[in-house]
């Protein structure tokens, strides 16, 4: 029986292949970021230069030919534009803002969240206040409330995004934080007389990483949803930058008329990317949650 | 007839790296009647032991090997439907924590009723009757009033009198009683085995008492087995254990406790701890820790022989007494 | 709450250039702007609104002409029919499987289950919103594509569950909505269940000779059905939120359709409305919330210990 304990971050490593299911997630999030790394490259046309589109190749089935003999591999939308190439520009953006606005979110609550528990007293209790207040109501409310006050534009439907995450960030950092801090090693630090930026920063932050890891990827799954569903509305992002959640609006009105495809496979892009991140983001909580580790 | 006639039972439970045996060879009667102690430290499998007898092991466990004989009839191999007539009416169990083992959401008859209307179909003024009856005989204090109420309105005490009070609903003949008193206080502790020698005694209820403290069980018991890593080492007659063990722990359990002129001086322990199921020695398991060890106890393991009623396995019995 | 969103509608645009025919002569601008109040200072407008506010008079809407507060209340029916329709289906479907895969865990039918959960809450609302109507309607042509069905009316609001048509219009929008909660219940509900059938009550009710099915049914049941009320209660103001989404696909005429168009056309009472109803309804559910824990868990009732 070895009693040596190996560094957990291998450990967690190894335990998170143990699934199949994750790992197909995983392999899925990865191709996904690929493809929407390398979109301008790999996509047949730029779906957003009107000087390729042709209007008389509109609405075309997938699998037809165009007008200068290219395919449209899965058919293409009232405008000519290619499917495709729309799908694959629209990933960009959508993991682009997704990730943005939970990184950004990320840095925010954080920052909060470890303030509130490092000061501890009625200013922790104060900032708990808000976050709580913030977390009860719901998400889309206030995104909505904030599209209706801010206004349309990538910059603002950002700034809702994060609104809405941020809370989440801080109420995690700073549960874990309250338990890391009665721990010796910050009571060591203390006493050596560390700056209080170098004690939150160096010591207290990395270990209250593990369920920030696991937050942070179920957190970006939900604004790529949440942009998309705004989108989808009409009240997320501009015209000029191209969302799945826009390209499926776009083709409400063909699916009643049996014209499936213009909004069919933009909603299974953005399937794929949401459920790749959650089997993902389920995996890591299995194998991050300490209980479960010590069985 | 004997009630009870446990055969080479066998426990094992399934990990992911194979199978872990927890119990080994456990040979064991109980009369009609009769009041068992089962005594032994943390892991050395007592519990496994009750429970198994009820089939009521957790999750991965169950008996490899042997028979557990109850009236004639081996439960090891009972099914499922078989099992449920006897639990709570011919063998009935009580656990450790009575907070645990009530349902805070439920009232109090409703979890006393089920526990006849399970075996029985009787008018439900009879059963509420029969419970009222019951919770007076254990000792309960304004039964009606405790009758309707929830677990969390009791203290701990009245909470263990109302399971002891429904494990006799049924009239069972054997009751098995999983380390009772360990989660009470001292005083009530000292109040629940007096009742419960008293309630044996006059219903003839046979009783397997399970505990750490040999010195509560000597209390109550007739005859004590003690078990040590999955093993009984010695069982005999009260008076015969506590006066004249012959298994070097036993002896080792004797002296720990703390007895009335051994103020001032220092409390007797047994140094080192007990082996865990997956790493058992060669040889005598208890010879790590044995005073007496020899070469050839640390390679062979030795067998269980009994004489007049008093069994042990050991190579280098105690021979006099208590020294 | 409401000073923020006050200042925010304002802070957009000019509510005029939007509201007023651009055409229109400067006369007639004017008038335009006095009757709707517009032209007094910024913290005059916010204390006759708040005056208003307090005797329910939110103002007219700007494009309907019409009180602020009559709108929304009239959709308000519609949506809380939807929202309750789905909750009754989250859980009347979320509960059994959830029971299922926690009686078997690790077995075939738990992973499926699982991972179906993990599907469920993955898929955004509006495209399996799609994909409904799509196969449905359109090629199945079972439920209808849109609208809200016939209605009854009970004490003079307008319930379509009662009449058939309306069931058949009411049953897509609400499985829409109710496949995200579905998949928590199910999840809450199978967590619940685990932990419950490892609880030393369970192994007890066992030695008493109970049998499962009432183990599971009463015992289990009972202690499970507090954590999964408490939170179904506070996702419900969730639900209500969300059936935006729902109503802009199926054209369900409750408040939210109402809501998108406001925003989009900065129609300002009419928000302002929408979230002051929104606020008072989550209020009475938490308070039913607390009353709900109350009934459920004996525990939780003042004046417990005896």
């Amino acid at each position: 029986m070895k009693n040596v304990a190996e560094n957990p971050a291998i450990e967690a490593t190894r335990a998170f292949f143990d699934s199949r299911i994750a790992v197909v997630g995983l392999v899925g999030l990865l191709a996904v970021m690929f493809v929407a790394i390398f979109a301008p490259w790999i996509a047949p046309q730029d779906p957003y230069d009107l000087m390729q589109l042709n209007f008389m190749d509109g609405k075309l089935p997938p699998g037809s030919r165009g007008s200068n003999g290219e395919l449209f591999l899965l058919g293409s939308d009232d405008q000519g534009r290619d499917i495709l190439s729309a799908i694959l520009y629209g990933l960009r953006t959508s993991l682009a803002v997704g990730a943005a606005s939970a990184g950004i979110a990320f840095v925010l609550g954080s920052v909060v969240g470890l303030f509130a528990a490092y000061a501890g007293g009625w200013v922790d209790a104060l900032v708990m206040r808000i976050v709580e207040l913030q977390l009860s109501l719901p998400a889309i409310l206030i995104a909505l409330v904030l599209v209706a006050i801010l206004g349309q534009g990538t910059d603002k439907i950002i700034i809702a995004l994060v609104a809405v995450q941020w809370a989440y960030y801080a109420r995690t950092i700073r549960a874990q934080a309250i338990i890391e801090k009665t721990r010796e090693y910050i009571e060591a630090a203390r006493m050596l007389r560390y700056s209080t930026s170098r004690i939150v920063l160096r010591h207290l932050l990395p270990n209250c990483l593990p369920p920030l890891i696991v937050l942070v990827t179920m957190q970006v799954a939900a604004a790529i949803a949440l942009e998309a569903t705004l989108s989808f509305l009409g009240i997320g992002l501009p015209l000029t930058e191209p969302s799945l959640g826009l390209l499926i609006s776009n083709g409400y009105a063909d699916m009643l008329s049996g014209r499936y495809w213009l909004s069919f496979y933009p909603g299974l892009a953005l399937l794929f990317t949401i459920v790749s991140i959650n089997l993902v983001g389920d995996q890591l909580r299995d194998v991050l949650n300490p209980k479960a580790r010590q069985q | 007839m004997t009630l009870l006639d446990i055969k080479n039972l066998e426990v094992s439970f399934s990990a992911r790296k194979g199978d872990l045996r927890i119990l080994y060879g456990i040979d064991l009667t109980l009369q009609p009647g009769e009041i068992l102690g089962l005594v032994g430290e943390s892991g050395s499998g007592k519990s496994v032991l009750a429970k198994a007898i009820l089939g009521l092991l957790p999750g991965g466990g169950s008996v490899s090997k042997g028979a557990v004989l109850f009236e004639g009839q081996d439960l090891a191999q009972a099914d499922p439907k078989a099992m449920r007539k006897i639990r709570g009416n011919r063998i009935a169990m009580i656990f450790q924590d009575p907070m645990a083992t009530l349902n805070p959401v439920l009232r109090i008859d409703e979890q006393m009723r089920e526990a006849i209307t399970a075996h029985r179909s009787l008018p439900r003024a009879e059963v509420n009757a029969r419970c009222i009856a019951i919770l007076n005989k254990v000792g309960i204090p304004a039964p009606e009033e405790r009758f309707v109420s929830f677990p969390h309105q009791l203290s701990g005490g009245m909470r263990q009198r109302i399971a002891i009070a429904i494990a006799l609903l049924n009239d069972p003949v054997l009751i098995l009683a999983d380390e009772a008193t360990t989660a009470l206080d001292v005083t009530v502790q000292a109040q629940i085995l007096h009742e419960m020698h008293r309630l044996c005694a006059d219903e003839g209820t046979a009783l397997i008492w399970v505990s750490h403290d040999l010195s509560v069980v000597s209390g109550i018991a007739d005859r004590i087995a003690v078990m040590y890593a999955g093993r009984i080492v010695e069982c005999g007659p009260v008076e015969q254990i506590v006066l004249n063990p012959r298994h070097p722990y036993t002896l080792g359990l004797i002296r720990s406790v703390p007895a009335e002129d051994s103020t001032g001086h220092e409390l007797h322990q047994i140094p080192g701890l007990m082996p865990s199921p997956g790493a058992l020695p060669q040889g005598c398991v208890f010879a790590a820790r044995c005073f007496a060890a020899t070469a050839h106890c640390r390679d062979v393991a030795p067998e269980y022989t009994e004489t007049n009623g008093h069994g042990f396995a050991c190579h280098v019995p105690n021979q006099g007494g208590q020294i | 709450m409401s000073l923020i969103v006050f200042i925010g509608v304002f802070a957009i645009g000019n509510p005029i250039d939007v509201l007023i025919d651009p055409a229109a002569n400067q006369l007639e601008r004017d008038a335009a702007i006095k009757s709707l109040g517009l032209d007094k200072p910024m913290w005059q407008q916010y204390f006759t609104f708040l005056g208003n506010a307090a005797q329910g008079d939110l103002g007219d809407s700007f494009v309907y002409n019409e009180p602020a507060i009559k709108l929304i209340l009239t959709r308000l029916p519609a949506t809380l029919e939807l929202s309750i329709a789905a909750m009754i289906l989250a859980v009347a479907i979320g509960l059994p499987l959830g029971l299922i895969a926690g009686l078997y865990p690790g077995k075939l039918i738990d992973r499926t289950l699982m991972s179906t959960s993990i599907l469920m809450f993955s898929l955004p609302t509006f495209w399996v919103g799609l994909l409904l109507i799509m196969f449905f309607a359109v090629q199945l042509n079972i439920l209808p594509a849109g609208g809200r069905g016939d209605t009854v009316n009970i004490f003079g609001i307008p319930f379509s569950f009662l009449t058939w048509d309306g069931l058949t219009h009411l049953a897509l929008p609400a499985l829409n909505l109710a496949m995200f909660k579905m998949a928590l219940v199910m999840r809450l509900v199978r967590a619940g269940v685990q932990e419950q059938m490892s609880s030393d009550y369970v192994a007890f009710a066992r030695a008493k000779g109970v049998s499962e099915r009432r183990i599971v049914f009463r015992h289990v049941l009972s202690n499970i059905m507090i954590p999964v009320v408490t939170v179904l209660g506070l996702e419900f103001g969730n639900l209500l939120a969300f059936a935006v989404v729902t109503e802009t696909i199926y054209a369900w005429p409750g408040m939210g359709k109402l809501l998108i168009n406001s925003i989009q056309v900065l129609d300002r009472p009419v928000v302002v409305a929408y979230l002051m109803v929104t606020v008072v309804i989550f209020m009475v559910i938490n308070l039913i919330v607390d009353l709900a824990y109350a009934a459920l868990d004996p525990r939780a009732r003042i004046g417990g210990k005896s």
